[in-house]
């Protein structure tokens, strides 16, 4: 099976791997790069946890071909702290108890990533949308729903 | 299991590349699934043809691209009227990714965006095929062997309160259709001229439900004849039961859908 | 999140200079939640990782005439491919490690299936997709057989046999009965002196916890002749014991890393993918991923099970329920895993919160070609409560009550005794009932305002009946449990399996591989209350004194927790 070299930048800096056909990018972050903040929980595009953002946009890493990505911008959730400082969304996350398995965490991060860098200023609406493709099965949203929101103030007074 | 995956420049040489053992692949939320699962055919093919991303306005209505993304679609300026179904699709990630004409191709019980363009009297344009656009009916009764769809040619309607859509989901803002319906009822005088109604996820790919619009053809869109619509909303389609419903279900509630979208467009 | 506190209730039994209680507090893993670091089972990167997936019964029950393996070895990628022959010890209950049940369950199935999707075969290949392509072309000769999916069905005379350690399709309560029994009081004397009787039917499907991690392991070989696992359990003892014994391997040479799961809600305390894993590294060396895919999940994770009540109160007109009577269902699916001892949890919980003079319930444990049934969030309870509360409100409708009103009436209060001979402690449902009217906007009659779970209990309410009907009915005999049912270790156990014309147990811990158990139906079960006598106590004289294997006391189990 010949594989496919894969060049791209994940969270900020370059990297590059091997493909094999078909592979998903999902697979490819996780054991082919070793970025194992994308989860695996169907495989089917259902559940939201293997969320990435592609040039900004959210995208499922699941469905997702790997060599898709080449010479693209990928960004996970393990690329949202900056060092040892948290992205202000993984403080409100922590602050409002917005996870509890932690499983979603990382994809719901991602998604309400790309709705703050898009809209400053949510309404709960817009959140709830923004995250209608993330599951959690432990939190009941609510949480998750106003950590977003809280972040989203918490960014607007600075 | 997938063997190699290509990429073509032109539609045409990607057209020239399928075969049995090849899938053609646009977004991925479809085909990838298959992938994944180890039931899709040995090869995909992809193109990156421009046609395939380019929105193109005409008098009568707009050619998209069949690689257009619901989100696109969703955003744009010029298709207000197909934003609210767009929208109704997936949740944001998949109207990242999914197409127009993958949409063509879901599987019930997606593909309520083909429900749409089925009502919308839509035609559809095939890579390599000389002639005029072929209706969407067509297509989707033969989607196993239609080749790739290149664009999809959308009559716009001359009012916008002409046309409105109504999926019925159990979980909300996403979730996947117990049912949808669409209705394109063009009026002349106060009367229907040539009404189309479409639903998903009430037969083994969306249908026209020829019925429902012999009885709003002619009438003005009052309460008697919705009534008598909503009356003969199953006649001629033929639910499936899954997991979100069973066929009784949904024959029973798709009058009752039918009737509040119709109410709804009454109220304009 | 706002709470409520209602420091009007029970302040005395209280300190209000808490430190910790009523506040939020952060969890001690949320930062690794929020940077995705937590690591999960599958977050654990190995070289040369191996993968396994299974080949699963298309049918709800068939026997197995051969399973050909030829042509999925051969194919690229494969490593090795595992039959029922490759386990060690391919017989298995989860609650016999809590020396509770028969070993009933194949880790893969070698002579027949009872339920779609039961696992035949392990493909070990070097990816996923590798795996998954060669699972296609593993030929199983399925000689399919008539199925049955519906719990009374299944305990009707010539259902299909879907389990044949209990060939009547009902597990064996404590070595003698075919259903757990509680018997409190005379309830056919109360319900011939009751104004009313209130029959209800109750039913509730299957559900899947749906974790969105999915179940899974991954076992590597370490120094020093140990295999390590990393699991998704949660119940990682549960599972080193279960691992240790399919393996017959001491569980020393197991280091099991748990402890962080993507949600579970039950569905992961009877996990079965360890064992399989460090097979697959045992026999190949190297690192092997057995993890389920979502389809996986839904169609085989066991859900909680699907459960049917029936029941039957006899009502004054005031509104009293001074008799309750249920006959209950809980569907096991093929195997027993933990819904034996839901059951008993469940009966526990009878009649309810509820001061109830004259109780009764048979509870069976019934065996379907469904999934096998497991844990979910209240365990054992949720389904007969439903029961409960919708047959609450067909009693207040029927004596022409406010269903708030009667269950103030009904409520258990400090003092009182249970059902299960137990004082009630710490009872709170009044206040709970008096604060959800006033927030419904529900008037209560002024009995009901003035109630309290402070007063007016124990007393009379505290007296256990003075007779209470007792009955040998569904007892059946020949039937070796192993020590479970008989307290005290091991007294009152044949040193020898029990022989039964056409019925014989293997003893739990004799025989590493025991023989298919026979098909046929043991003696007959008893049916009514007055033909047959109460068993005979063993005969010191016939026990063996061989240790019991795997003898923990689990307390809620034998009732003997001290509160």
């Amino acid at each position: 099976m010949a594989r496919t070299p894969i060049v791209f930048m994940l969270n900020g800096s370059e990297r590059a791997s091997f493909a094999d056909p078909g592979q998903n990018l999902l697979e490819f972050l996780r054991r082919g790069v070793g970025d194992l903040s994308p989860k695996y929980g169907c495989g089917q595009g259902t559940c939201g946890a293997c969320t990435v953002t592609i040039d900004g946009e959210t995208q499922l890493s699941c469905l997702t071909l790997a060599e898709s990505v080449a010479g693209k911008h990928v960004q996970t959730a393990a690329g949202l702290a900056a060092g040892a400082t948290l992205h202000p969304l993984q403080e409100a996350f922590m602050e409002n108890f917005a996870a509890q398995c932690g499983y979603c965490t990382p994809g719901m991060l991602i998604s309400a990533k790309a709705l703050l860098d898009r809209n400053p200023t949510p309404t709960r609406e817009d959140v709830v949308e923004a995250i209608s493709g993330n599951i959690c099965r432990c939190t009941g949203y609510e949480p998750i729903i106003e950590a977003i929101l809280a972040a989203a103030k918490g960014r607007a007074r600075a | 299991m997938i063997q190699s995956v290509e990429t073509h420049a032109t539609l045409a040489e990607a057209q020239r590349a399928m075969g049995s053992d090849a899938i053609f692949m646009a977004g991925g939320t479809l085909v990838m699934r298959d992938v994944n699962a180890g039931v899709a055919a040995t090869r995909i093919v992809r193109s990156s043809d421009p046609v395939l991303a380019d929105i193109r306005l005409s008098g009568d209505g707009v050619t998209i691209g069949a690689g257009v993304t619901m989100a696109t679609i969703a955003a744009h300026r010029d298709l207000a009227f197909l934003a609210p179904v767009a929208r109704s699709v997936g949740g944001p990630q998949i109207r990242n990714m999914g197409t127009v004409g993958g949409n063509l191709f879901a599987p019930h019980p997606y593909g309520d965006f083909a429900v749409a363009l089925l009502a919308l009297g839509a035609r559809v344009n095939v890579a390599g095929q000389i002639g005029a656009p072929r209706p969407l009916a067509d297509v989707l009764r033969e989607r196993g062997r239609v080749g790739i769809v290149a664009s999809v040619h959308v009559p716009r309607p001359q009012a916008p309160g002409d046309f409105g859509f109504l999926k019925v989901s159990r979980i909300k803002p996403k979730g996947v259709s117990v049912l949808s319906v669409a209705a394109h009822l063009p009026r002349q005088g106060g009367r229907i001229r040539g009404a189309r109604v479409a639903f998903g996820a009430m037969g083994p790919m969306p249908l026209q439900a020829t019925a429902v619009e012999r009885v709003l053809d002619g009438q003005a869109l009052d309460a008697p004849t919705i009534a008598r619509a909503a009356q003969v909303a199953v006649e001629g389609l033929d639910p499936p039961t899954d997991a979100l419903a069973t066929a009784w279900y949904r024959r029973e509630v798709a009058g009752v859908h039918l009737k509040r979208l119709l109410e709804r467009m009454v109220r304009g | 999140m706002t709470m409520e506190f209602r420091k009007e209730f029970f302040a005395d039994e209280r300190d209000d200079n808490l430190n910790e209680i009523g506040k939020p507090t952060r969890r001690q893993d949320i930062l690794g939640h929020v940077t995705g670091r937590s690591p999960y089972f599958d977050d654990h990167l190995f070289d040369g990782l191996l993968h396994i997936r299974c080949v699963r019964s298309p049918h709800h029950h068939a026997r197995i005439r051969r399973i050909d393996i030829a042509e999925a070895q051969n194919m690229p990628g494969v490593v090795r491919v595992l039959v029922g022959r490759d386990v060690p010890r391919n017989l298995n209950t989860l609650l016999s490690l809590l020396d509770f049940g028969i070993d009933d369950e194949p880790l893969l199935a070698e002579t027949k299936v009872a339920y779609k999707g039961e696992p035949v075969a392990a493909v070990i290949a070097e990816t996923e997709a590798q795996a998954r392509a060669a699972v296609a072309r593993v030929r199983v000769d399925w000689d399919v057989r008539p199925h049955v999916l519906d719990v009374e069905e299944a305990i009707k005379p010539g259902a299909p046999v879907v389990c044949e350690v209990y060939p009547a399709n009902k597990f064996i309560y404590h070595g003698k009965y075919d259903h757990q029994k509680l018997r409190y009081g005379d309830v056919e004397a109360a319900f011939a002196r009751a104004d009313q009787i209130v029959e209800g039917r109750y039913q509730m499907s299957p559900i899947e916890q749906a974790p969105i991690e999915t179940c899974g392991a991954i076992a590597a070989p370490e120094t020093n002749d140990r295999y390590v696992c990393y699991t998704s359990t949660q119940a990682l003892f549960f599972s080193l014991g279960t691992a240790a014994k399919l393996l017959t391997m001491p569980s020393n040479r197991l280091h099991f890393i748990g402890g962080t799961v993507g949600g579970g809600f039950g569905g992961k305390v009877d996990s079965l993918h360890e064992p399989l894993a460090i097979l697959g590294a045992m026999l190949t060396g190297r690192p092997c991923k057995f993890a389920w895919d979502r389809e996986e999940e839904m169609q085989v994770g066991a859900p909680r099970g699907a459960e049917r009540w029936y029941i039957k109160d006899g009502v004054m007109r005031d509104g009293r329920i001074v008799a309750r009577k249920f006959t209950g269902y809980f569907d096991s699916g093929a195997y027993t895993r933990l819904s034996s001892y839901a059951i008993i949890k469940g009966v526990g919980h009878l009649p309810g919160p509820y001061t109830i003079p004259n109780v009764y319930a048979d509870v069976y444990c019934v065996y379907t070609n469904r999934t096998p049934a497991t844990a979910m969030r209240g365990f054992g309870i949720t389904g007969v409560d439903f029961a409960i509360e919708a047959h609450m409100d067909k009693v207040a409708d029927t004596v022409g009550m406010n269903p708030i009103d009667l269950r103030i009436l009904n409520a258990y209060r400090d003092g009182d005794m249970k059902a299960h001979r137990r004082e009630a402690k710490n009872t709170a449902l009044i206040e709970c009932c008096q604060v959800v009217a006033e927030k419904a906007g529900i008037g209560l009659q002024a009995s009901s305002r003035a109630a309290s779970s402070l007063r007016d209990g124990g007393g009379e309410r505290a007296r256990l009946p003075a007779h209470t009907a007792v009955d040998q009915k569904g007892t059946v005999t020949g039937i070796d449990t192993g020590g479970y049912a008989r307290k005290g270790g091991a007294a009152g156990r044949p040193a020898q399996p029990i022989q039964m014309p056409g019925f014989t147990m293997p003893a739990a811990a004799s025989s590493a591989r025991p023989p298919a158990p026979s098909p046929a139906r043991p003696a007959a079960a008893a049916s009514s209350q007055s033909t047959v006598p109460p068993p005979p106590p063993a005969d010191p004289a016939n026990t063996g004194d061989r240790p019991r294997q795997g003898a923990m006391r689990f307390s809620s189990i034998s009732g003997l927790r001290r509160r």
